[in-house]
C-alpha cells in the first residue's frame, strides 16, 4: 500500500485500476456487512419477480465500501476521505466484472492547509458504466502532515 | 423518463425539511462488524488490521467510514419488534403514501467528519428533502425523492451526513 504525498499528484493522473468478479456471495456479505437485510440484496426471486431486474445487486453501502477500499489502496492509510457522490445507473450483479478506474480532477489546498485531491471514478461493467463517482480525499502536503489530525474548523470536507 | 403530474399533496409537502425518526443505535461500534465489512470489499488498509498504525494515524482503532450506517441501522429481529425493522424509515413511509411497492436508490452523498471509534454509540435522525413529480422510466412510474440522513456519537459530534436519492415506482404490464 502507497503512502501518497499531494505533492506527487497533478491533474489528469490516472488512478491504478482494480478489477474484481462479482458472485452472489460479494453482494451477500457486502449487503449483511452493512447491516442491509433488504431482499433484494440476498434473494434471487425477490429480485427478479418483485423487483423485475435480473439477479440480486450490490446495496449502496457496499458500493461506497468498494470505492473507500479503492481509493485507500491508492491513497495509503493517511488517505482521508472527506466526501464521496455517486450515481448509480444500472446494478452490479453476479457474474459481472467490475471494473474500477479514477483520473484525479483536481489538487488543491484549502484555507485551513489541509491538502485535497478529487478524483472522478467510474465502476464499469463490460465497458459500460455502472456507476460513476466523485470523490474529495484529504492527502498529507508532507511526509509529516496527517489529515486525520484535522478536526473542527481544520476539517472541511 | 416522463414527467406525469406536478401535484405534491399537503401532508408530504409538510415533512419537508422536518426531522423524523431519531434513533439511538442498537449497539456500540465493534471490531466483528469493522473486519466483515473489510472482508466483503477485501480492504487491507492497515489502519483497520494494525493497532499500532491506527494508534499512530487515528489515536485507536476507527471503523472504515464507508460503514457510518451500519452502527445506526435496527437488528433484522429484537425481541419485542414487530414487523421487518427497517433503516431508513422515510423512504418507506413514502413507498407506503404514494402506493409505489418497489424502489431503489439512484444517487448517494457521504459526508464525513470525525471517525466512528471503537465503543461509540451512533444516534441517526432522517429529513426529507424533495419529492418529485410522477415520473416514467424504463422501472415504471413512480417518484424521486431524497432524505438526508445525519449521524452523531454519544458526545453529539458529528459524524457523517447521507444524501439518498430514492426511486418509488410501480412496474407496468409488459406485452
Amino acid at each position: 500500500m502507497s503512502d501518497l504525498t499531494l505533492d506527487q499528484l497533478a491533474k489528469g493522473d490516472a488512478l491504478p485500476t482494480f478489477g474484481v468478479d462479482v458472485t452472489a456471495t460479494t453482494v451477500i456479505l457486502g449487503a449483511l456487512a452493512s447491516r442491509d437485510w433488504r431482499p433484494m440484496h440476498h434473494d434471487y426471486k425477490f429480485a427478479v419477480e418483485r423487483q423485475g431486474v435480473q439477479d440480486i445487486f450490490l446495496n449502496t453501502p457496499n458500493q461506497a465500501a468498494w470505492f473507500e477500499r479503492y481509493l485507500n489502496d491508492w491513497t495509503g492509510p493517511k488517505g482521508r476521505i472527506g466526501r464521496m457522490v455517486f450515481r448509480m445507473t444500472k446494478p452490479v450483479f453476479p457474474g459481472d466484472h467490475m471494473l474500477l478506474t479514477g483520473t484525479v480532477d483536481d489538487v488543491s489546498v484549502d484555507e485551513a492547509g489541509c491538502g485535497w485531491v478529487r478524483a472522478e471514478i467510474s465502476l464499469t461493467v463490460d465497458g459500460a458504466a455502472r456507476t460513476t463517482a466523485t470523490a474529495r480525499i484529504a492527502l498529507p502536503t508532507t511526509p509529516d502532515d496527517n489529515p486525520w489530525d484535522r478536526r473542527g474548523e481544520r476539517w472541511k470536507p | 423518463m416522463t414527467a406525469q403530474d406536478t401535484a405534491l399533496p399537503e401532508d408530504v409537502a409538510a415533512l419537508i425539511g422536518k426531522v423524523q425518526y431519531e434513533k439511538r443505535g442498537d449497539f456500540p461500534a465493534e471490531r466483528g462488524y469493522i473486519w466483515t465489512s473489510c472482508a466483503s470489499v477485501q480492504n487491507g488498509n492497515p489502519l483497520f488490521w494494525d493497532e499500532a498504525l491506527a494508534e499512530e494515524l487515528t489515536g485507536g482503532p476507527i471503523a472504515p467510514l464507508s460503514l457510518l450506517s451500519a452502527w445506526a441501522r435496527p437488528h433484522y429481529w429484537a425481541p419485542g419488534a414487530e414487523g421487518e425493522q427497517l433503516s431508513l424509515q422515510v423512504h418507506f413511509d413514502l413507498k407506503i403514501r404514494f402506493e409505489l411497492p418497489e424502489a431503489i436508490m439512484t444517487d448517494n452523498t457521504n459526508v464525513f467528519y470525525e471517525p466512528v471509534r471503537l465503543g461509540d454509540i451512533v444516534t441517526s435522525r432522517q429529513v426529507l428533502r424533495s419529492v418529485s413529480p410522477e415520473k416514467r422510466t424504463k422501472l415504471g412510474i413512480g417518484r424521486f425523492w431524497v432524505i438526508d440522513v445525519e449521524y452523531h456519537n454519544q458526545d453529539g459530534a458529528l459524524l457523517g451526513t447521507e444524501s439518498y436519492t430514492g426511486y418509488g415506482y410501480r412496474r407496468e404490464a409488459t406485452g
